[in-house]
């Protein structure tokens, strides 16, 4: 059965990390559902978050795969329920005067926050997991959705518990 | 303050303290300033007369020595003629440096002359690569490739320098410990996992042990040997392993696969456990993947976490360097055997019928012209198993892994996972170089021969006295093989017409060899000896053979392997209750 899994992948801060990682998910045909790339606590690593759809055995050999590359420090999978994942959005719907106050009504619902307003339009920033963002994407669509932004999605382990230890 | 070196100093230097005796190459504009000091260095430097043939003669020192092989070639064009060597180094687990000149470094990324993103272009080709535009940083990059290609599961690793960085000066450092975060190869399995093995061993009554090329790459023929002794148990060595177990060995079944033979294919089939050592379960081994080895189980010793459960889930993996696990198993098997030890007389009355009943062999051509697989055998004879034998690919190099019998580790050289046909006469190159005393025999194919010969020119030039038999049955064969069988026998561009153009003797000639030529049977001893006794010059060898024959026995691409074939359509008579 094919599922999402989020895998956390500390990776040295060199160039062309991302295009090897990239290459290899392209050469092994493996799918990328989102990712993120952005810097740790230590200025020599980055962090990805990986984001694929694949079944158990097939998500074995993606984390082997992985860890071969030699950039590639370690990698671990993070579970829904021990870990908070947060995906950001921008999205800009068009907006009428009659219409306005019940857009922001649903950005209050969605504890969004509308980023910047115009004559006929608004637009929202909202963080949250992946349910979250496209249940708030369902409830503005009938507005008419002029433009989206997405991030990939970033996560970490809840409590104390470290994501990764550095060497 | 200490002494500043220029990049290419340091560069050259590096490659001294890494131990580097012979790198094969060729100049260009951005790697020149690194042959200024290569001209005063103690490392020798083959010129040769293509890149490629640079790659691979690396790859076949390498395959020969079990040491690092290097090349090095200019940018762009010079760079991208490595692709294919550095694929197939890395297909092959073999352990090769290549170093490119690039571009100065303010150029890179302006589609400047002669530049090739080549560090991108080989991302996917290789085990790790370097881009340095710092000459500081020349060292530490050359330290770390080494360390990355030899050690772990061995492969191909590029650098590529930027022409400043060779020009510009900085202190030389050369890191005398390497450690890298992301890269700490397992070396050792656990107890648990030895425990384990040993245990399915002991419950095996039907068992094989299916050896791979790790046994060569770690030198562990003699643990192998001591383990297959120890099991009693049926030997079969893929494509990539022969030599690492005496073909003389009376466990020894062959090879298995596609041109495997009846007896190693079948045991795999029929086994109830695999005993896979350094081996990858690798399409031309297990045919049908659903079909392979259906009722085995699987003890999987690798140093490669990713080939585990790769192609075939695992019951106990052995991660580890499989010298280390099989002096692991060993002990453990033993007092595991002091309880149970299983009688295995059932099963090799089985096998030993698979063996009777289908030999390797073949039949001589009816109209008296040459047979290749004759020359074949002939020349393994005549040469015998101190010889380095070196492949292209197809046809000849089948029947050469059959009919060559291979007592010794790094005797038997081909290109096995890529495929590359031209590999043998630029790896037969570098195997000489490597193991200037032993003979080196390239067998090669007339199609495989017109890629690369130019490095025939070479060899002459700098004594390395190899000898080239080319099997010229004037076709693409092994295509042409499966045009006869898949495509009725439609040949279409497979006829090389190579028995008239070109003349391979004179073109031996041309490029400072011996030429020799043999087109009936009787010619093939005296042909071979007078080979055989030529020392200081490369010898080709055209042996014009029968352009019909196949090679047997034969699983079609994607079949199972329970659907070997011995001949043409015909397929073994089994025992109704055996399958």
């Amino acid at each position: 059965m094919s599922q999402n899994h989020t895998l956390s992948v500390l990776v040295e801060n060199s160039p062309g990390v991302l295009a090897r990682i990239a290459s290899l998910f392209s050469r092994r045909g493996y799918n990328i559902d989102s990712l993120a790339v952005g810097p740790t606590e230590n200025p020599d690593i980055s962090r990805m978050t990986i984001v694929i759809d694949v079944e158990g055995h097939a998500l074995e050999q993606v984390i082997a795969q992985l860890d071969k590359l030699i950039n590639v420090i370690s990698i671990t999978e993070l579970d829904p329920v021990t870990s908070v994942q947060r995906e950001l959005l921008l999205v800009k719907v068009a907006t009428t005067a009659e219409n306005r106050s019940q857009v922001l009504e649903t950005v209050q619902l969605f504890r969004a926050k509308v980023v910047d307003v115009a004559q006929d339009a608004v637009t929202i920033e909202a963080t949250g997991n992946a349910e979250k963002i496209q249940a708030l994407l369902r409830v503005l669509e009938p507005y008419g959705i002029k433009e989206l932004v997405q991030s990939g999605l970033v996560a970490m382990e809840r409590g104390l518990r470290l994501t990764q230890k550095f060497n | 303050m200490s002494e500043e070196f220029t990049g290419a100093q340091s560069l050259v230097k590096s490659l001294e303290h890494a131990g580097v005796d012979v790198m094969f190459g060729i100049p260009g504009g951005a790697i020149l300033p690194a042959y200024d000091p290569i001209f005063d260095s103690k490392i020798r430097h083959i010129l040769v007369r293509h890149e490629q043939g640079a790659g691979h003669a690396a790859t076949g020192y390498a395959q020969a020595t079990g040491r690092v092989g290097v090349c090095i070639a200019t940018s762009g064009p010079g760079a991208t003629n490595l692709v294919t060597p550095l694929a197939d180094a890395q297909m092959d687990s073999v352990p090769i440096v290549a170093i490119t000149g690039q571009v100065a470094s303010a150029a890179i990324g302006t589609d400047a002359f002669q530049e090739a993103d080549i560090r991108g272009i080989t991302m996917p080709v290789t085990k790790h690569n370097f881009l340095v535009t710092d000459a500081k940083d020349i060292a530490r990059a050359i330290a770390e490739a080494f360390h990355i290609a030899e050690t772990g599961r061995p492969g191909a690793v590029l650098v590529d320098i930027a022409k400043d960085a060779l020009q510009n000066k900085s202190t030389f450092d050369y890191p005398s410990n390497i450690k890298l975060a992301g890269y700490n190869p397992v070396l050792n399995p656990t107890a648990q996992a030895l425990r384990d093995a040993a245990v399915l061993i002991t419950e095996s009554s039907s068992p094989v042990l299916y050896v791979g090329g790790g046994v060569i790459k770690s030198n562990s023929y003699k643990e192998l040997m001591e383990l297959a002794e120890l099991t009693g148990a049926p030997v079969v060595t893929t494509l990539m392993a022969l030599g690492s177990f005496p073909d003389s060995h009376p466990q020894h079944l062959g090879m298995p696969g596609m041109h495997g033979t009846v007896a190693a294919v079948t045991a795999l089939q029929k086994a109830d456990l695999l005993i896979t050592l350094g081996a990858r379960f690798d399409d031309r081994v297990t045919g049908k993947l659903s079909t392979f080895a259906p009722n085995a189980k699987i003890i999987h010793a690798d140093i490669d976490p990713a080939e585990i459960g790769k192609n075939r889930s695992v019951d106990v993996a052995l991660l580890g360097d499989l010298k280390n696990s099989m002096k692991g198993l060993i002990p453990e098997l033993k007092a595991a055997y002091k309880k149970t030890k299983p009688d295995l007389t059932g099963w090799w009355k089985t096998v030993n019928q698979w063996r009777a009943q289908y030999p390797l062999g073949f039949d001589e051509p009816t109209d008296g012209s040459l047979s290749p697989q004759y020359v074949i055998q002939r020349l393994g004879q005549i040469a015998g198993p101190d010889a380095i034998y070196v492949a292209g690919v197809g046809q000849h190099q089948m029947w050469a892994s059959q009919f060559v019998n291979y007592e010794k580790p790094r005797t038997w050289l081909n290109s096995g996972g890529l495929g590359t046909m031209g590999y043998a006469v630029p790896a037969a190159m570098g195997a000489k170089v490597g193991a200037p005393d032993k003979v080196v025999w390239a067998i090669d194919g007339d199609g495989c021969f017109q890629m690369t010969n130019q490095e025939l020119v070479t060899c002459a030039l700098n004594n390395i006295p190899i000898k080239v038999a080319i099997i010229n049955n004037e076709s693409l064969g092994m295509v042409r093989q499966w045009q006869t069988l898949f495509y009725n026998e439609r040949y279409s561009n497979t006829e090389l017409h190579s028995k008239r153009i070109p003349d391979f003797a004179k073109l031996g000639e041309a490029m400072g060899c011996v030429g020799l030529r043999a087109e009936r049977k009787e010619d093939v001893d005296r042909v071979i000896n007078e080979a055989m006794a030529i020392n200081d010059r490369p010898v080709v060898v055209d042996f014009s053979v029968h352009r019909d024959a196949m090679v047997w026995p034969m699983v079609a691409a994607g079949a199972s392997n329970d659907l070997i074939t011995v001949a043409h359509s015909m397929a073994p008579v089994w025992d109704s209750q055996e399958l």
